[in-house]
């Protein structure tokens, strides 16, 4: 495969910059927390100066090929190289991912949850951030692998440690899944790697001759991958940490999660399992099909039946993600292109609501939603950015989320050459019921917590003016490049769906889309 | 006939570069017995570096040799070799060593223990496992073996007040001579076989075919070093000895002692048995999935940190058996091989660091339970955070050292493309999966659980455990980033070579 390679410093500078941020903090004491923060802020804000170069050096023209590619030696004994770049479909997420995390940090300024530790707490988003940017350039099975792991340790102390009261079931639940997952995850790897010849573990090596392993050989092999990234995604029925985990997380920690966390799966999808063994993912996309679209069905009624503001929005993404696979599973240049774009919406809508679950719970000190009301009262600004939020999310024409849900809905109607049509199609109509129910469960959400007047517990004069106050700096500062974006991609999605369309391209040759 | 065989003698000639570690270790074990004769109690501070400088001045030939050109060394007929595969060990088990010695030295002073017959008995057992990293001989391999044995009976019932520590001895040596015993036995058939002790000349002698007899043979050595290396069923005394002997010396025992008892039976089996690989395969299987599964489960009922890590070592033996159990099928003889060594090199780091990390925390708590871990991360982030990097690279987790192990020994699993090895690392997959239940636990005290008994004074770490600690740490780290560094030693096709690839 062609790759450009110039500028190939850019990419392992803008991964491993925060690492070098850790080791500066590690010299700074415990008691400085200004410091640390601090310090911890400037280098998300310098990581996000190179993401920024990279997006301005990143070639628009050639969108379908690698970019900033290297190739260092790593460990040649297993054949596994430091192979990295770029194309259109990792850039939007590698990007998305450092503004994700200097938002979050910059939220965390005033809010480091409970019980504190602002170094420690700055210390893991750093590293979280390394490996979401590792996972997104990586072009080598096992280096692919190492990032993907690398997540899994900070956002298991991240849950256990400063999240709600049941943090320790939650983080070991939410641990427990996604090993279990790599671990047959790295099987399919290795038996991948010795099925084409046992030659190299690298991306482009594996697409060329991964098709040329016998059709029943793929389908386990896909299986295993499936399971390893469909826990990450989540997928029903391997989506039950997803809430817990969403729910006991500390708001930082949700919004990286729903934002980039989740993306590494379905990334994975489209980047790894369905290029490199073709014939099995045609075998396996109806099945995936079915799975998104039971997923977007149960999210729905998960989230009608939830009582508590923050697990409603964590059953709405198992509903989103669910969108995102049904594109992903026509194996259409369209689905597909749907679904990169509704991964970037999702992680910025979900994100913001969960950034808004978090100031919420600190207000009120609650998430339960009948003990909510009147929001638009006491605190309109807030109110009105959680309506937007929710608007974002059921798919409104004109913000984000609707580019994300409606062609993935659309992509349905036709699958690629091969696969069941009907099949598909009745995907189609279930995925459209779907978005009612989306309306119904975020409007409802919105009615119940912001209209009418504030319950009588939190009216005024009884005891939680003082915390009760509207959008602060801090959060204004985190929240309105988001806002802005949900806006701009919302108006002009040709922005992210001309990076996006080549490199889909050549993601589904195999499939003559 | 004896005069026949005296005038066929001629002096064997010695590679004197070639046993510079040995002699090293032994003028220093010579050394110290005399300095700790004849100097006063006052200045019995000096043994410990001197025991220290004998086994880093051991390293140094072992660096050289590994430097010089002249590849394998074989010395007296072929029965002591000094190739690459030997050389990695030594220095692993010199280096193991070293970092025992500074895990002991404020332990000796503190408990008031004879510091020169402690250190004497430590360097002996570290000299038997370098000789047995070179040994090709059944006899040489026997000696070796008790060389490294003896004197670590000794050390787990160092705490000669302690009833718990005597029991550990006892029950050390009772099933260490046992299992000598087996091994004797099925050695002794090999010699009635084979009509020699080389272990080169064992292997042609008996070729592909399988008899009964050669069948138990082999059968009985193998279950001899089982019990070395704490593979189930013939594990039972390793939790109770770790539990009572002193800490370093436990440490060493789960480290070192175990490493041994695998490079011996990597030598037995690769050089001895390489065509009878239809006998031990199927027991390697049997063993290996026993070890890790039942190692596991026992692990996560404990509730005394030292009984758990005890159960962990039984079964992270269990990951470094699976390998062999596809050992001799066609090609996968050399990666096999090169993931039992990476493996060994890596769990030696991480499981030293844990051990320390153990003696700082244990020292302040005066408790040996996994709950005085509790809120261990309020007060001390740094052990913390270093226990957790120990932790997760006995996990397996990316991008610790741990990980690398794991993936090579399940690389070369499924390059044996069969049926069983897949089932095999399935299991293993799954009980990799099962052993963060009590690696985590310990993570979940530290930095989730308060602090039981309220006492958040600093933890004093002294010199030379922060000394290991950071090498400890710092090895564990890099040999999951670059694990290229050391897996580039583990291209040992000298050992594999009697499998014809």
């Amino acid at each position: 495969m062609e790759v450009l390679s110039d500028h190939n410093w850019v990419l392992t500078v803008g991964t491993f910059l925060p690492l070098v941020g850790v080791l500066i903090m590690l010299f700074i004491p415990k008691t400085d927390e200004v410091l640390s923060k601090s310090v911890a802020i400037a280098t998300a804000a310098a990581t996000l100066a190179v993401g920024i170069f990279t997006l301005i050096q990143f070639n628009y023209d050639h969108a379908d090929k690698m970019q900033f590619a290297a190739d260092a030696e790593w460990i040649s004994v297993i054949k596994s190289s430091y192979l990295i770049g770029i194309d259109g479909i990792s850039l939007p997420l590698y990007f998305l991912s450092m503004v994700i995390t200097l938002l979050v940090m910059i939220y965390s300024w005033n809010h480091v949850p409970s019980p504190g530790n602002a170094k420690a707490f700055f210390i893991l988003m750093l590293v979280l951030q390394t490996g979401m940017a590792g996972t997104f350039i990586a072009r080598d099975l096992i280096l692919f692998f190492v990032f993907f792991e690398l997540v899994l340790l900070p956002m298991y102390f991240m849950i256990g440690v400063w999240g709600g009261e049941n943090r320790q079931y939650a983080s070991l639940k939410f641990f427990l899944y996604t090993m279990f997952g790599s671990a047959l995850m790295l099987v399919a790897f290795l038996a991948l790697f010795f099925k084409t010849g046992a030659e190299s573990f690298s991306i482009p090596y594996l697409i060329e001759n991964g098709a040329g392993i016998a059709k029943n050989t793929q389908i386990w092999i896909f299986a295993g991958m499936f399971v390893g990234f469909a826990v990450k995604v989540p997928m029903f029925p391997f989506h039950t940490w997803l809430p817990d985990a969403h729910t006991q997380a500390p708001t930082q920690g949700s919004v990286i999660l729903a934002a980039i966390l989740l993306k590494l799966g379905t990334y994975g999808f489209v980047r790894i399992a369905i290029p490199i063994l073709p014939a099995a993912a045609k075998e396996w996309a109806p099945w995936i099909g079915l799975l998104a679209v039971i997923g977007i069905i149960y999210g729905a009624l998960g989230c009608l039946a939830q009582t508590d503001m923050k697990r409603l929005i964590a059953f709405s993404s198992v509903a989103h993600m669910g969108y995102v696979m049904l594109g992903i599973s026509t194996l259409t240049d369209f689905g597909v292109n749907a679904a990169m774009f509704g991964m970037v919406a999702h992680g910025l809508i979900t994100g913001m609501l969960f950034f808004i679950a978090g100031s919420v719970k600190e207000r009120y000190h609650t998430l339960e939603i009948k003990r909510l009301s009147g929001m638009l009262v006491q605190m309109p600004k807030l109110g009105w950015i959680l309506g937007f939020s929710a608007m974002a999310s059921l798919g409104l024409p004109g913000l984000a989320g609707f580019w994300g849900e409606f062609p993935a809905i659309l992509s349905a109607y036709q699958p690629a050459d091969g696969l069941p049509v009907e099949v598909f199609r009745t995907y189609m109509v279930i995925a459209a019921i779907g978005t009612v129910f989306a309306a119904g469960y975020l409007l409802w959400l919105y009615q119940r917590t912001a209209f009418g007047e504030p319950t009588a517990e939190f009216a005024a004069g009884h005891g939680h003016d003082e915390d009760i106050h509207d959008v602060n700096k801090f959060e204004w500062i985190a929240w309105t490049p988001l806002l802005i974006a949900i806006v701009v991609f919302g108006v002009y999605p040709q922005l992210m769906f001309k990076v996006l369309d080549p490199a889909v391209g050549v993601t589904l040759k195999a499939f003559g889309g | 006939m004896l005069s026949a065989i005296a005038n066929a003698w001629t002096t064997p000639v010695v590679d004197y570069h070639a046993l510079a570690p040995e002699m090293i270790l032994a003028g220093g074990i010579v050394l110290l017995l005399l300095l700790d004769l004849f100097i006063s109690e006052s200045k019995k501070w000096i043994l410990t570096p001197v025991a220290s400088f004998t086994a880093l001045g051991a390293f140094i030939p072992v660096l050289t040799l590994a430097l010089s050109d002249e590849g394998a060394r074989s010395m007296f007929d072929g029965r002591y070799m000094v190739d690459d595969f030997s050389l990695v060990l030594k220095g692993l088990f010199l280096l193991a060593g070293y970092v025992v010695i500074l895990l002991t030295t404020d332990h000796l002073r503190e408990g008031d223990y004879y510091q020169g017959e402690y250190w004497f008995l430590l360097l002996s057992s570290i000299l038997g496992m370098v000789m047995m990293a070179s040994s090709r001989d059944l006899v040489s391999i026997f000696v070796s073996l008790e060389f490294l044995s003896i004197p670590a009976y000794m050390m787990a019932a160092w705490r000669k007040r302690d009833s718990r520590s005597n029991e550990a001895g006892i029950k050390y040596y009772l099933l260490g001579v046992f299992a000598s015993a087996i091994m004797l036995y099925g050695m002794s058939l090999l010699y009635g076989i084979a009509n020699s002790t080389l272990l080169v000349d064992i292997g042609k002698y008996l070729g592909e075919d399988v008899t009964a007899i050669r069948a138990v043979a082999v059968l009985f050595v193998v279950i001899g070093f089982a019990f070395k290396v704490s593979a189930v069923p013939f594990h039972t005394w390793a939790p109770d000895v770790y539990q009572g002997a002193p800490t370093p010396v436990t440490a060493f025992l789960s480290v070192a002692s175990k490493a041994a008892g695998f490079v011996a039976l990597v030598t037995v089996v690769y050089v001895g048995f390489p065509g009878s690989h239809e006998v031990w395969q199927p027991v390697f299987w049997i063993l290996s999935a026993l070890t890790m599964t039942l190692g596991n489960v026992m692990a996560l009922k404990q509730t005394n940190i030292v009984r758990m890590l005890a159960y962990s070592s039984v079964a992270q033996g269990g990951f470094i058996l699976m390998p062999l159990a596809v050992a001799g099928m066609d090609g996968v003889a050399n990666s096999a091989l090169r993931a039992v060594v990476t493996y060994l090199l890596v769990y030696a780091a991480t499981n030293l660091g844990v051990f320390a990390v153990v003696m700082v925390v244990s020292r302040k708590t005066q408790s040996g339970e996994i709950s005085s871990f509790g809120g261990l991360f309020s007060y001390a982030p740094g052990l913390a955070s270093l226990m957790t990097i120990f932790l997760a690279s006995l996990a397996g987790i990316p991008p610790l050292g741990g990980w690398f192990g794991k993936f090579a020994a399940f690389q070369s699993l499924v390059s044996a493309g069969n049926n069983w090895a897949y089932v095999l690392a399935v299991i293993g997959g799954v009980n990799s999966v099962v052993a963060f239940g009590y690696y985590g636990n310990i993570m979940r005290e530290m930095w989730m659980k308060p602090v039981p008994d309220g006492d958040t004074a600093p933890v004093k770490i002294h010199s030379s455990l922060g000394v290991a600690l950071g090498i400890t740490g710092l090895a564990t780290v890099v040999l999951g980033v670059f694990p290229g560094l050391v897996i580039h030693f583990g291209d040992i096709a000298g050992l594999a070579g009697a499998f014809g690839n």
